[in-house]
């Protein structure tokens, strides 16, 4: 199915699960509301003209500095303009982040029996930064839930054992997060440099 | 050995010292990248049997080198003192690639450094990865240590890190008087 | 071949009854630590044993944690290059490939047709190097040590073959946003045939030594069973996939650059045991190499290179000199004889090597010096602060690595540096059903079969 008709499909079976779509360069993107998550998946899943077997990526962004990051510029202080957002003009350009939340976790899906592609977003808040598990049905998201909890912090419902997976237990904080500095360091042993 | 020392018991170090050095038992720690140049340099092409270092031992309680091979990170850090603090004296660390050395390029909240903020380092070997003579260049080097530590009986320590200098003897603040 | 415990701490599960009495038998659980010759450095395994029957696996992994998605966001999109080499470091090239083809979708650019060319054939070179090296090391480690080092010199000769393209031998940063750093040198198809001869020479002396091989096919075959429903459950992909039954090949299903073009069959096979991948990695090598010299027929014509008697060489620095003080006479028409770094970048090969788009690629250094658009070309790239500019957006762009899909989720914000680089690790889904590989079978099982995963540390835990 191409990316239209995919789109299509999951709008017009959960008409109130989805906030947003579009197909910016070609990937079918469907911006989910939260509470609708487990009934897609699962509808993607075992619908027969869908049959998304292949759960390929779950990640999650942290939209908290987009578009706002500080202009890498050797001058800066010197007040040397450097303006590093000059956008490039695009035809049907990226609607954007989901508004008004600061985290979206974002699915890839493949179906091996029709060859299509599927993106889900969903948009997560700070204050409640939790959605579904999917591990019940497929087996591969446990480890990858384990890592964006790791990461983000971002909690995982019905997930059987949520704990860091790269980082060790004794660290604080959540490293992808967009405020964690990158060389914050919290060594087990040795100096912190 | 000092001053004191006698003819016999100093050919006796030195003999010792060439026995050490042509029969390294090394204890590869690899982790990364680094580890596939550690492969090509033990292996028939570069072929670093011929220095006698070819076998190595996977247990610390039999190896006297520590070939440090690969990024260490916070996590891994704790495991990697253990096995050198396992080792038995006389124990030689190489650290093998910049990852190793100072951190390379992965300055973030995972990464050690360089391994010598937790363990003292005989020889560095830089690199991302190192060729293969290079490395066959350092561990001529360490078998020089090696040598030498059994003729003069003082082993080198390590040389202080320009950002540890201030904190060890106090040198970070100038008084400028008047 | 021993089975060393390395910082192995046991504990055993006290039963309440008294032992002496004959009945009660306790589990042991085992510490197969990061520290140990047969976890590739750095996993953990941890191991609940009733006497040599593994119940039960967790996998401890995070080890080489490097931060590589922290990186990303700190530098601009080529600046990501180098870290994605150490990704899956047995195959840099394929990551490259896969981040510069992600960036350019995003850019909608095309680079030329040679150029695609020239990137299928050293991404193959990489896989095969991939393979010879998995492939090697499990022989290894269930004692047939001659293959390896049959296989890592065969290994050798592909680097060389690298190292006089790239100029590197395993970390080689070799292809840029809008095309690769430079083009091919004269005598690549006659190299590439003599490496390849000793490859197959290598190749068939393994399967020799190997293939039917009492003791190997005992310890392979039937060990590491996974049936391909739950292969694909855990998201699985690539030759591990394909052992199982499952046809899915990136390069076949997805086709991207010019594998559509290119004659080659990929090996499925069958019962999903650790024979079968040893089986289906041997045949892809031999596809690969298929690929290469079907490649290397088909590609179109690289640049007619100048003689250098007639074009003028003029040293670089001179060049330099001679344009800044304002006398482009003297250097138009020359060619600038750079050090042997830039090699294959010159002006005539930008056609072939290179996007023909001021935004993206970096200019031949004939025109950096010869003329101030190259100039400010070349500034507008490399000065701190500056670089390539991407429309906001959010792409994902898979390639078929060595372990699987290897994927990357790109987002944009318009500024000079990607927003979020996301890697779908390949052997990440592998690990995470390695309990399920793991369980049922004996202790001695688990080496062939963590060998036939492949984990690689840097893709593993980036």
């Amino acid at each position: 199915m191409n990316p239209s008709s995919l789109i299509e499909s999951v709008k017009d079976h959960f008409p109130e699960g989805v906030l947003a779509f579009h197909a910016y360069r070609g990937d079918a993107t469907v911006v989910l509301r939260r509470s609708a998550l487990l009934e897609v998946a699962r509808f993607l899943k075992q619908d027969p003209a869908l049959q998304m077997n292949f759960l390929m990526d779950l990640t999650a962004v942290d939209y908290s500095t987009f578009g706002k990051r500080p202009a890498r510029a050797f001058f800066s202080s010197s007040g040397v303009a450097v303006r590093p957002f000059a956008q490039i003009p695009d035809e049907a350009p990226w609607p954007g982040p989901p508004p008004g939340s600061r985290f979206a976790v974002v699915y890839h899906f493949f179906s091996t029996a029709h060859k299509h592609r599927l993106r889900l977003v969903v948009p997560v808040e700070e204050a409640h930064a939790e959605v579904d598990s999917l591990t019940d049905l497929w087996l591969g998201a446990n480890w990858l839930e384990r890592e964006v909890w790791d990461m983000f912090g971002i909690n995982f419902k019905g997930h059987p054992d949520l704990k860091r997976i790269l980082m060790y237990e004794e660290f604080e904080g959540h490293p992808l997060r967009k405020d964690y500095p990158v060389d914050k360091r919290q060594p087990l042993i040795g100096p912190v440099n | 050995m000092t001053s004191g020392a006698s003819f016999l018991t100093s050919r006796l170090d030195a003999a010792l010292g060439w026995a050490r050095k042509y029969s390294i038992f090394q204890y590869p720690f690899v982790t990364a990248c680094c580890g596939m140049e550690y492969m090509a340099t033990a292996c028939s092409h570069y072929d670093v049997d011929r220095f006698g270092a070819g076998f190595p031992r996977f247990s610390p309680r039999q190896a006297d080198v520590l070939f440090v091979v690969g990024t260490i990170s916070h996590k891994m850090a704790p495991i990697l003192t253990r096995i050198h603090e396992q080792m038995a004296e006389p124990k030689w660390v190489v650290s093998f690639g910049v990852c190793t050395s100072t951190g390379g390029f992965y300055n973030n909240y995972a990464t050690v450094m360089g391994i010598d903020t937790i363990m003292p380092v005989d020889v560095y070997i830089p690199g991302c990865p190192p060729r293969p003579e290079m490395v066959l260049d350092g561990l001529m080097k360490l078998q020089d240590k090696i040598q030498a530590q059994h003729t003069t009986g003082l082993r080198a320590t390590p040389e202080p890190r320009p950002t540890d200098v201030g904190r060890e003897t106090g040198l970070v603040q100038l008084e400028l008087k008047a | 071949m021993e089975q060393t415990e390395t910082t192995s701490t046991l504990e055993t599960i006290t039963s309440s009854v008294d032992d002496s009495t004959g009945g009660e038998t306790r589990d042991m659980i085992l510490n197969i630590g990061p520290a140990h010759p047969a976890m590739h450095g750095i996993v953990r395994i941890v191991v609940r044993l009733d006497g040599e029957q593994v119940k039960e696996v967790e996998t401890e992994i995070g080890y080489l944690h490097r931060g590589f998605e922290k990186m990303a966001e700190t530098v601009d999109y080529n600046g990501v290059i180098p870290y994605t080499d150490r990704l899956n470091y047995v195959s840099p090239l394929i990551n490259n490939m896969g981040y510069c083809m992600t960036v350019e979708k995003l850019l909608e650019l095309s680079v030329p047709e040679r150029c695609h060319y020239i990137r299928v054939i050293l991404s193959e070179i990489s896989r095969i190097s991939d393979h010879l090296t998995c492939v090697g090391a499990t022989a290894m480690e269930l004692g047939a040590f001659t293959v390896f080092l049959y296989m890592i010199k065969a290994r050798e000769y592909l680097w060389e073959l690298v190292e006089k393209v790239t100029g590197a031998r395993l970390t080689v940063t070799y292809c840029r946003v809008g095309g690769v750093k430079a083009d091919l040198p004269e005598d690549f198809a006659e190299a590439c045939h003599k490496a390849f001869e000793e490859t197959r020479t290598v190749l068939s002396e393994s399967d020799k030594l190997l293939t039917r091989n009492r003791i190997f096919v005992d310890r392979m075959a039937g060990t590491g069973v996974i049936s391909s429903d739950d292969a694909v459950a855990y998201g699985i992909t690539g030759p591990f996939l394909r052992a199982t039954g499952a046809e899915y090949d990136v390069r076949k299903d997805c086709p991207y650059s010019v594998y559509d073009r290119l004659p080659f069959d990929v090996p499925v096979g069958s019962r999903g045991d650790n024979m079968d991948r040893y089986l289906v990695r041997m045949e892809e090598m031999e596809q690969s190499m298929r690929i290469v010299e079907a490649a290397l027929r088909d590609m179109p014509r690289g640049p007619v290179l100048v003689d250098p008697g007639s074009g003028r060489p003029i040293p670089a620095a001179q060049m330099v000199d001679l344009a800044k003080v304002g006398n482009i006479g003297a250097i138009a028409g020359g060619s600038a004889v750079v050090g042997p770094t830039l090699e294959g970048s010159g002006h005539a090969e930008h056609p072939s090597i290179a996007v023909d788009d001021k935004r993206v690629f970096l200019p031949p250094k004939e025109d950096t010096y010869g003329n101030i658009e190259g100039l400010m070309q070349q500034f507008k790239l490399v000065m701190f602060g500056h670089g390539v500019r991407v429309p906001q957006g959010e792409v994902y762009f898979p390639v078929e690595g060595a372990n699987g899909e290897l994927g990357f989720y790109l987002v944009s914000d318009g500024g000079g540096g990607p927003y979020r680089v996301r890697v779908r690790p390949p052997c990440f889904a592998i690990m995470s059903a390695l309990s399920q590989l793991l369980t049922g079978d004996m202790v001695a099982d688990i080496v062939p079969t963590f060998g036939s995963v492949n984990m690689i540390g840097g893709e593993l835990d980036r």
